[in-house]
């Protein structure tokens, strides 16, 4: 499904990402893990499109397509969701104009016919359910106000109303108490599928007790050093991230 | 300052004679001839060159006559959903007979109203286009809601605009609202030529113990339109002035809005939205007068400028020794879509109580790049989600347009130039 081929990206000519590879199939789940800095959020916003990263080297295939030539809006409405780290607050805009107008956008995409407000409701309803997010929240405007909570929870909603191929969640843990922890990982772990696939990108072990990962990767100074199962996870969560820096660092140098 | 050639701009207007109010008249000539158009370097007219403009542009001025437009005209220029009663001007004259008069509203021409007080709420001496208007204008219209009445549906001042025969159109329009009552107004002009024309417009408002006025304002002139309104109000104890100001398109545009709290408890509410594009330029220049205790006035402009345009804003608000206990807050905002664009901000308050609450902010910037990447991501096209952004940074001021035909009309306006159907 993705296709990550020697992915260089940087910010304002400091290269972040130095040589990403990885193959994602569909039904897997991949975490990326890796300490403060190592480029994993980087790696979430240039597969998801954001203009202030460069690539510089490197090639992206999703489904076939490059992905790298979309636009952010395209890349959505071929199936990729990017699950925020910092969610916007967008005063004015409200909450539910606002996603009946990205589904009914990727709809078309799609080639569906576009729901009516009847269809939307009812899709609404269901979907909220899976993330016990309270109507109330969506009448207001997009994430104004919002808990860091019920913003990651109103995230994983608009997941579940967009119906993805690929979610990739930016430290979506990050802030989260341990309910509101269960919630998001209930919701994620119920939109997985045989035919979708999910990209995990966190820097503690914690998210991965309730979403259980198939592969885990390392990410330290912009590349993929280590690759395991869950077992690197919890390995990482005993012995922290140094000991893969120091091995790393001392590979570099030989 | 002053020079002879600025004054010869008006000197068609000023000899011309017009019967009634010749003690105010005279008054206020010599008053505008002492003034002079504000110069180049005119401190209160430092971004809006209005006067070079007008030199650029007419040869001479004089006054554009009245003309008569037709029912069909008047029918078809009214918007959608409209319901309430219509007072009719071209050129700044009043149709009676194209115009509807409700039951409890008095309505005439200044001529026949000659013990009104004009010039006492906008003073001749403040600025000289207030001034050139009380020495020449034509004729106006003399506006009295009685005290305990309700006029429940808004009342559409519709003026018809054209160079006729000459340029300036000078409308003069006395408001007196009386104890208790409540009225509210939508003045929107209608631009029939592309042919240049200056309106200068004089506005005075008087609203009585316990009244209630709203006054909203629709700017859609011509692209060669000039204009400079002041409008001014006299806000009594315990009443309330909210005025929402929508400037679309134009030349050149100077608003001037004082607002002068008299009456403790009175509240002066002042919001404004101005999307600009082409090269028109838009200068609201506010006053808001806290002369008494316990008063409160609320101010909120923006500004979304494309292409060339150019926006001024300029607030003052004056908290005089006496006015302890006031709250005045403003927020001036703007958005500008092209690097040509240009806004000038500039809050000026002067407080002399030690009570008060004030609060005053202006930003200017681009929009949200990470809110638009944000609606990016969830699938919404660039131009859609752009949209949304700038029409909810626009919404904010339309919301307090109560009115809700007039708030659709406005919204649906707004959101066409904008680009985005919500």
């Amino acid at each position: 499904m993705l296709s990550i081929k020697n992915l260089h990206a940087s910010i304002e000519g400091t290269p972040i990402l130095r040589g990403i590879n990885l193959e994602v199939k569909a039904g897997e789940v991949h975490a990326i893990m890796g300490p403060n800095g190592s480029g994993k959020s980087t790696l979430a916003s240039v597969l998801a499109g954001r203009a202030e990263y460069e690539v510089t080297e490197g090639e992206v295939i999703f489904k076939g397509k490059n992905l790298l030539e979309l636009a952010p809006e395209v890349r959505a409405r071929e199936g990729v969701f990017l699950a925020f780290q910092y969610p916007v607050e967008i005063p004015g805009v409200s909450s539910t104009n606002f996603l009946r107008t990205a589904v009914n956008q990727v709809r078309e995409y799609r080639g569906q016919e576009p729901l009516d407000a009847v269809k939307f409701l009812t899709m609404m309803k269901e979907k909220m359910k899976l993330v016990e997010i309270d109507q109330k929240l969506l009448s207001r405007s997009l994430n104004e106000g919002f808990s860091g909570g019920e913003k990651k929870r109103n995230e994983i909603f608009q997941m579940a109303m967009l119906e993805p191929t690929l979610a990739i969640l930016d430290e979506t843990d990050s802030g989260l108490d341990i309910d509101a922890l269960r919630i998001v990982s209930n919701g994620v772990n119920q939109l997985k599928s045989d035919t979708t696939a999910t990209i995990l990108v966190t820097h503690y072990q914690r998210l991965l007790d309730h979403i259980i990962p198939d592969f885990v990767h390392v990410l330290y100074k912009g590349r993929i050093v280590r690759s395991g199962t869950k077992e690197l996870a919890m390995e990482l969560e005993e012995k922290g991230y140094d000991w893969i820096k120091e091995a790393v660092d001392s590979e570099a140098t030989v | 300052m002053s020079t002879l050639i600025k004054q010869d701009l008006f000197e068609g207007l000023l000899e011309s004679t017009h019967s009634g109010f010749e003690n105010s008249r005279s008054e206020a000539k010599t008053s505008y001839l002492t003034q002079g158009l504000p110069a180049a370097k005119a401190e209160e007219y430092k971004f809006t060159g209005i006067t070079k403009k007008l030199e650029q542009t007419f040869p001479r001025l004089s006054p554009a006559q009245s003309f008569e437009v037709s029912a069909e005209t008047v029918k078809s220029a009214i918007f959608e959903g409209f319901s309430g009663d219509i007072l009719v001007f071209t050129n700044g004259k009043f149709q009676p007979s194209l115009s509807s008069i409700i039951d409890g509203l008095e309505v005439s021409l200044l001529s026949e109203k000659l013990e009104t007080a004009i010039g006492s709420i906008a003073k001749p001496s403040k600025d000289a286009f207030c001034a050139l208007n009380q020495a020449s204008f034509e004729d106006g219209i003399f506006i009295s809601v009685p005290k305990k009445t309700q006029i429940e549906k808004p009342i559409l001042l519709l003026s018809f605009n054209k160079e006729n025969l000459g340029s300036v159109i000078q409308p003069r329009v006395w408001i007196e609202v009386g104890d208790f009552a409540e009225v509210t107004f939508i003045d929107q002009s209608i631009n029939l030529s592309d042919s240049p024309y200056f309106i200068n417009k004089v506005v005075e408002i008087k609203g009585a113990h316990n009244s209630h006025v709203h006054y909203y304002r629709l700017q859609n002139e011509g692209k060669n339109a000039f204009e400079v309104s002041n409008i001014e109000t006299d806000i009594q104890k315990d009443s309330k002035f909210a005025s929402v100001t929508i400037s679309l398109s134009g030349e050149m545009v100077r608003n001037n809005l004082n607002q002068n709290l008299r009456g403790s408890n009175s509240e002066g509410n002042m919001y404004g939205l101005y999307l600009l594009n082409g090269k028109t330029h838009v200068d609201n220049h506010t006053n808001v007068d806290h002369t008494v205790p316990h008063a409160e006035s609320n101010e909120l402009y923006k500004g979304i400028l494309d292409d060339q345009s150019r926006g001024v804003f300029n607030g003052k608000i004056f908290v005089r020794q006496d006015a302890q206990k006031t709250n005045a807050f403003q927020q001036n905002n703007n958005i500008l879509l092209s690097e040509d664009a240009t806004v000038n901000t500039k809050p000026q308050l002067e407080i002399w109580a030690d009570d008060v609450k004030c609060s005053h902010g202006c930003t200017t910037g681009q929009l949200d790049e990470e809110a638009l990447f944000y609606l990016q991501a969830r699938g919404i096209g660039k131009e859609q989600a752009r949209g949304f952004l700038l029409y909810a940074f626009a919404g904010e001021v339309l919301a307090h347009i109560e009115e809700e035909s007039f708030r659709t009309y406005c919204t649906e306006l707004v959101e066409a130039r904008l680009g985005s159907k919500i």
